[in-house]
Order: structure tokens, then C-alpha cells, then sequence
């Protein structure tokens, strides 16, 4: 090995411990990404990543926070919080009526998830790792749920699935486990904050496969 | 007992479309092929799947549609696999047969527009569809 490359290799290693990982947060609509990137960034930085809300994708960008640094057991590590869109196959702008938006407020909101989750997918490619976020009370086997875990496979990218709601009396976490046995299922309540430390733990883990 | 009851049930189109009628085609134009046929309201039945990569690609493609497509709101998609519950070597088996064939023909895939198809309930061995109006 040459003296420049290793001062190459020597350096690029510091700078690739030092590196800011993009951790993003996918997933269908309403599963509570926004309220989990939430709940790292008020612990970590004190401020919230975006809005939640009862209503369908609220989340029509993607949005981010940067140098948000987790501390977990003496540990800390440095990510980008990347909240992207519910990713779906179908949007309704009727389904929005139902939440007293009017019809000029419902096309709208139509309009900007259509291409929230366009620009979801978009983003797939910068990923340096994901969660998955599930809602605990809905059948896991949604189509959606399986294709973006088959598109973080394809790409190589790490994947933690976390069940979400399991403050909820309907949440089975089993049931996820039992749809993605290769994979890491962690239960929380993003809510309640509830599990956070194995959500924490499991995300060191698999910060080091990146 | 429940009464069970057939409905009405009028005019429905199922398609069924071979793998090995877009084994040929590139991406683009498999995911052209697959919506034309759900714009014409009929429900696809594909044999085989779509690489994840175009799974996304066709839902690229349906959020573009919406609003630009009188009365399209989206699709309903699901994909059945025979083998879910396989061990690691029966999947190495079909990885290994899917390489070599193009695409992992023990699946099926379904699809159909929303406005037809209001749901697909997936389970690991039963597959539902919920239609509209019925």
C-alpha cells in the first residue's frame, strides 16, 4: 500500500465515523412516522420535526432535521431525521370530506400527497438507513408496507420495522412479526413514548451495518 | 347460519396477462402495458411479479395519473406468493429458478383501479377483493 493511500484510507475512515447518516422514516399514511421523528428530535434537540394530525397525509413534503445527535447509553451518534410522506397507491379526495375539509380543501390536500408520495420514493435512493413505520392495528400484508421493505432490500439499505400504536388495544405486534420474520420488529408508542429505549438500542445496531 | 348471497354482480373484466407477455418489455413499458389495462377497468391478474423497483415505478406512475385521468383515483395492488412459509433453502430454490426464468412465477399479482376495486385484504393464504357498489 502506498503512503497516500493509506493517508487516504486513514482519513476517509475518520471522516466516515463522523459522517451524518440519513435515517428516514417510511411507510403508508397514518402510521405515525411524523409522530415518531417527533418524539427523536424533542428528545435530542428540543424541537419538533412537523404537524400530526387525525386526517391522511398530513405530511405532503418531505421534511428534515439535520446534526440531530442521539445519546443512548453513553453512546451518541449523529443522523439526519428524514420524515417523508405516507407512501400509498391510491388517493381520494373524497376520503378527505369526511374530515369537514371542503371539496376545494380535499383536492388540494389530493393534489400535494400525490406528489408527497412521488417525491417519497425519490428520496428512497439517499437513504443511508430506514425505519419502517407500521401501524400495530392494521394488517401488515398491505401491498405498500411490502414493496418499500422489498425496495430497501434491493437498494442494500438497512431496515428496522417499527409497530407502532401499541398503546392501542387493537396493536399486534405479533402479527407484523409473524409478516417480516427476517427482520427486526420493534413495538412503541410514538404517542407515549412508549419502548423508546429498544427502539434506540436497535437503531445503534443497525447504524453499524451501514 | 349467515344467508349467503351471490349479489349483482355485472359486467366485471378479469385480465389475465402471462409473464411471458412482457418478459420482452423494459420497465417503462410493462408499467405502460399494466395501466392501460386498469384504465380500461378491468382487474389484472399477472402471473408472476414486478421487480420492487417497478412496484414503485407503477406507483410513480398511478400518483401521476390522479387528477390528470377523468375519475382515476389510484390502484388497488397485492401479490400473492406460493412459497411465503418456505425455509431458507425452498427460497434459495425458487431465487435461483426466478434468476433464471426472469421473475418469481409462483406469484401472482392483482391489480385494479380504486374505483373498482375497493380493497384487497391480503393474508398469507387467502386473498380478498372488495368491490364497489356490491
Amino acid at each position: 500500500m502506498g503512503l497516500r493511500s493509506f493517508f487516504k484510507r486513514f482519513f476517509s475512515g475518520i471522516f466516515k465515523k463522523k459522517k451524518e447518516l440519513k435515517l428516514g422514516f417510511y411507510g403508508p399514511p397514518n402510521a405515525g412516522k411524523t409522530s415518531l421523528a417527533n418524539r427523536i428530535c424533542k428528545d435530542f434537540t428540543g424541537e419538533e420535526i412537523g404537524t400530526v394530525s387525525k386526517i391522511p397525509h398530513e405530511t405532503r413534503k418531505v421534511q428534515f432535521k439535520e446534526k440531530v445527535e442521539i445519546e443512548y447509553k453513553g453512546k451518541k451518534m449523529t443522523f439526519k431525521i428524514v420524515d417523508t410522506p405516507g407512501i400509498a397507491t391510491k388517493i381520494d379526495y373524497e376520503d378527505f370530506l369526511k374530515f369537514r375539509l371542503n371539496k376545494k380543501e380535499a383536492k388540494e390536500r389530493a393534489k400535494e400527497a400525490t406528489q408527497g408520495v412521488v417525491e417519497a420514493i425519490k428520496w428512497l435512493d439517499d437513504m443511508d438507513l430506514v425505519v419502517v413505520v407500521l401501524d400495530a392495528t392494521q394488517n401488515p400484508y398491505n401491498q405498500v408496507n411490502i414493496t418499500i421493505i422489498g425496495n430497501l432490500v434491493a437498494r442494500k439499505i438497512p431496515v428496522l420495522i417499527v409497530a407502532n400504536k401499541i398503546d392501542l388495544r387493537k396493536a399486534n405486534v405479533k402479527k407484523i412479526e409473524a409478516a417480516f420474520p427476517e427482520y427486526k420488529v420493534v413495538g412503541i408508542s410514538a404517542r407515549f413514548g412508549k419502548n423508546m429505549d429498544e427502539f434506540y438500542e436497535e437503531i445503534f445496531k443497525l447504524a453499524k451495518k451501514v | 347460519m349467515a344467508k349467503k348471497s351471490l349479489g349483482k354482480i355485472k359486467g366485471l373484466s378479469v385480465y389475465f396477462l402471462p409473464y411471458s407477455e412482457i418478459k420482452d418489455l423494459d420497465s417503462s413499458e410493462r408499467i405502460k402495458k399494466i395501466l392501460n389495462i386498469v384504465l380500461g377497468n378491468s382487474i389484472l391478474v399477472l402471473q408472476g411479479r414486478l421487480a420492487p423497483e417497478e412496484e414503485t415505478r407503477l406507483i410513480e406512475d398511478t400518483m401521476a395519473m390522479i387528477g390528470h385521468v377523468k375519475n382515476f383515483k389510484g390502484i388497488e395492488l397485492a401479490v400473492i406468493s406460493g412459497s411465503e412459509s418456505d425455509g431458507f433453502f425452498d427460497r434459495l430454490k425458487r431465487n435461483l429458478l426466478s434468476a433464471i426464468a426472469g421473475s418469481d412465477l409462483t406469484s401472482i399479482t392483482i391489480i385494479g383501479a380504486a374505483s373498482i376495486v375497493k380493497e384487497i385484504k391480503k393474508n398469507p393464504k387467502k386473498i380478498e377483493l372488495f368491490l364497489k357498489g356490491f
